[in-house]
């Protein structure tokens, strides 16, 4: 009479019947690091991320441009703060995760480790960068552990702004003059590698992915979903009338889906291990915004006290 | 640094008048004046609120999944709380 059942078997039939799991409920300690070193990770990604794009703000071609691109940098600091908050609910203290950021213990997507020379950029980047968060973060939204899969509802809603507007720079340049098309070829020439690459290791190669299968951290595998992705972006392309940079593309009848060329993964760990064009450029930019802001914190403490003094006095008056 | 010990907040949304103000998330401020800033910029970006509550959410007790039985199943034998249980002829109306 299967009396002894395990916390780990009892864990799985519960996450099996597709029920949350909450702070407070009891999870195997692998399913708990594993989440935050994902859900870390995601929201390191959103923070760092705010900087390639925040390299053009200062010189968006338009006022249009420029308050659309400001709404979108501040949108990636918002989602950056949900998943931290959603991370600290695993007892994760919020210093430890950035102090983790900037001493290179802790990854984000090598995505943003690549420069924006060009204003295509920041329509590539809405288009295909936030294109390719957006296909992993819908999936994402069904995730098992409560506070992450929330997270992820509100993230989502407000991606389809950031890949929307992206869409529109590209369309913009596409329908100017020779110089602009041009400019956007070459930027999609950049990105379209790197964004496949955002969706991580192909199957084979991505030991931790089964067990997350299995506890439902994730739904869906790498390469399905950069299938997916590309399936999706192909048409968006040519819509536009520029030429996706993989010779090897093309519409599979037999599969119902494109076959594309393979990923130049020497290039992916690389990045990965630091060796991208911008890493250390991009920690060293964290590092000196954290402490530039520290008189900003200290103020704000400063105040706080004050305030809570004040409150003290006039309670004990009356 | 000294923002190690900012405290945590918990932070609640109502929408509109009428609806009850709803859990969104945490976030870390150095007082509650701050924090409903903080909470403004965070979780209002596109016109979700009207009125928003941060609670320290050390001040928060919850009740622990283990007492989850002793305290819920308790009424989940007490069909007869319920309209459905009573078999009233469809003839009778408005009831």
């Amino acid at each position: 009479m299967g009396t002894n059942v395990s916390l780990e078997d009892k864990f799985q039939s519960y996450v099996d019947a597709e029920k949350k799991v909450e702070p407070k409920n009891w999870m195997p300690e692998k399913y708990r690091r594993t989440l935050i070193r994902q859900i870390s990770q995601h929201a390191h990604s959103e923070i760092i991320g705010m900087q390639p794009e925040a390299n053009w703000i200062t010189r968006a071609p338009s006022l249009r441009a420029k308050l659309i691109l400001l709404a979108k940098v501040q949108d990636e600091a918002g989602h950056g703060l949900y998943l931290y908050s959603s991370a600290e609910t695993l007892g994760e203290p919020r210093d430890k995760m950035i102090a983790d950021l900037q001493s290179g213990k802790a990854k984000y997507s090598s995505i943003f480790n690549y420069p924006t020379p060009s204003w295509a950029d920041m329509g590539t980047i809405g288009w295909l960068v936030d294109g390719a968060a957006i296909q992993n973060q819908v999936m994402l939204t069904r995730t098992s552990y409560g506070p992450y899969a929330r997270a992820m509802v509100k993230i989502c809603k407000e991606e389809s702004f950031h890949q929307r507007q992206g869409y529109e720079v590209v369309m913009k340049l596409t329908q100017g003059t020779p110089e602009q098309i041009e400019m956007a070829q070459e930027s999609l020439n950049r990105w379209w590698w790197p964004s496949l690459m955002m969706f991580g290791p192909s199957d084979d190669n991505s030991p931790n992915s089964e067990q997350s299968m299995l506890w439902k951290i994730k739904r869906k595998s790498n390469d399905t979903l950069r299938q997916e992705f590309v399936d999706k972006t192909v048409p968006q392309a040519e819509y536009l009338g520029l030429t996706i940079p993989d010779k090897d593309l093309v519409w599979n009848e037999s599969r119902g889906h494109y076959d594309f060329g393979d990923i130049n993964w020497d290039e992916f760990y690389q990045v990965v291990k630091g060796n991208g064009p911008c890493n250390k450029e991009r920690i060293a930019h964290h590092v000196k915004a954290h402490e530039d802001g520290a008189w900003v914190r200290e103020a704000a403490n400063a105040f706080a006290e004050k305030q809570a003094k004040r409150k003290n006095k006039e309670a004990s008056a009356a | 640094m000294s923002t190690t010990n900012w405290k945590l907040w918990e932070v609640f949304l109502r929408s509109k008048n009428g609806l009850s103000h709803k859990h969104v998330g945490s976030l870390h401020a150095p007082d509650s004046n701050m924090a409903i800033k903080n909470a403004r910029d965070v979780y209002t970006r596109r016109s979700e609120g009207i009125s928003i509550w941060v609670v320290p959410s050390e001040e928060i007790t919850a009740s622990s999944p283990d007492e989850k039985e002793a305290l819920f199943t308790p009424s989940d034998d007490k069909v007869y709380r319920h309209p459905t249980f009573y078999d009233i002829p469809d003839d009778v109306q408005h009831m």
